[in-house]
């Protein structure tokens, strides 16, 4: 939409260090809070951006976060050049995961992801395809 | 109750941010997997857990939470306490064992929040 003010970051999700998965996350909850943003949406925003970010970092090796701050919504995409997700309608299911064993003893990896993206965002929509990567964009609005 | 009190509960040792031992919490959550702390805290002001990593800490900063016990004697490597110390966030470790520990606070006085999902 033109016009609009926005504030725009972008940041390179790297897997090759668990330890710094959610850097992103963490630099976008620090922005809206300067921006003044109450604290339930910019929660929403950094549960649903840092469960992306960590998914990245798990199943598809990193990938490229867009986030775009408007003055009445969040926009959120996430893009890697992972795998893909198999079935979309499975992989939302609660409970529902492919994580190896060992992201699980790192804490992660309990099938609560994906569905804990869509109940954090206002709309959620994921591009997959296997082979090539996935993509997904949230929207949060601001209250 | 103030951070200091959960201290003399379970017997811990503050490993950062000791500034910030009077602050208040009134509720607590506890989970090793940070799946469900994420997808289940509220508002609970303290973290009790027994995993030990650096996301133990950004999950905590995402969620507001201002306080981290561990439990089972874990001890957390330099990387962890700075990025606790960045972000404000007290850790504290205890040699208690996850349910004992719970059972301490609840009885001195914290709560859990809500009280199902």
């Amino acid at each position: 939409m033109s016009g609009e003010n926005c504030v725009r970051l972008e940041f390179n999700v790297s897997s090759e260090n668990f330890a710094s998965a959610g850097s992103a996350s963490e630099a976008v909850k620090t922005r809206l809070k300067l921006l003044g943003i109450n604290s339930r949406d910019v929660r929403r925003v950094a549960i649903a951006m840092y469960e992306g970010e960590i998914n990245m970092v798990i199943h598809a090796k990193g990938g490229k976060a867009t986030v775009e701050i408007y003055n009445d919504r969040v926009e959120i995409i996430l893009a890697d050049r992972g795998p893909g997700i198999a079935d979309i309608d499975v992989a939302m299911k609660e409970g529902y995961s492919t994580a190896p064993e060992d992201i699980r003893a790192l804490g992660f990896g309990a099938g609560m992801g994906l569905p804990n993206m869509k109940k954090n965002t206002d709309e959620m929509r994921i591009e997959s395809n296997a082979g090539v990567g996935t993509t997904i964009y949230m929207t949060v609005k601001l209250t | 109750m103030k951070i200091s009190e959960i201290v003399d509960a379970v017997n811990a040792e503050v490993l950062c941010c000791k500034d910030k031992l009077s602050d208040e919490v009134f509720s607590a959550c506890a989970a090793d997997m940070m799946s469900d702390v994420l997808a289940f805290v509220k508002d609970q002001a303290v973290l009790v857990t027994g995993l030990c990593n650096p996301q133990v800490i950004r999950t905590a900063e995402m969620m507001d939470i201002r306080c981290v016990l561990l439990v089972r004697n874990k001890r957390p490597d330099a990387v962890i306490l700075e990025l606790a110390e960045t972000k404000g966030i007290v850790v504290l470790s205890s040699r208690h064992r996850m349910f004992i520990a719970c059972g301490l606070l609840y009885t001195a006085g914290l709560s859990g929040g809500e009280h199902c999902v």
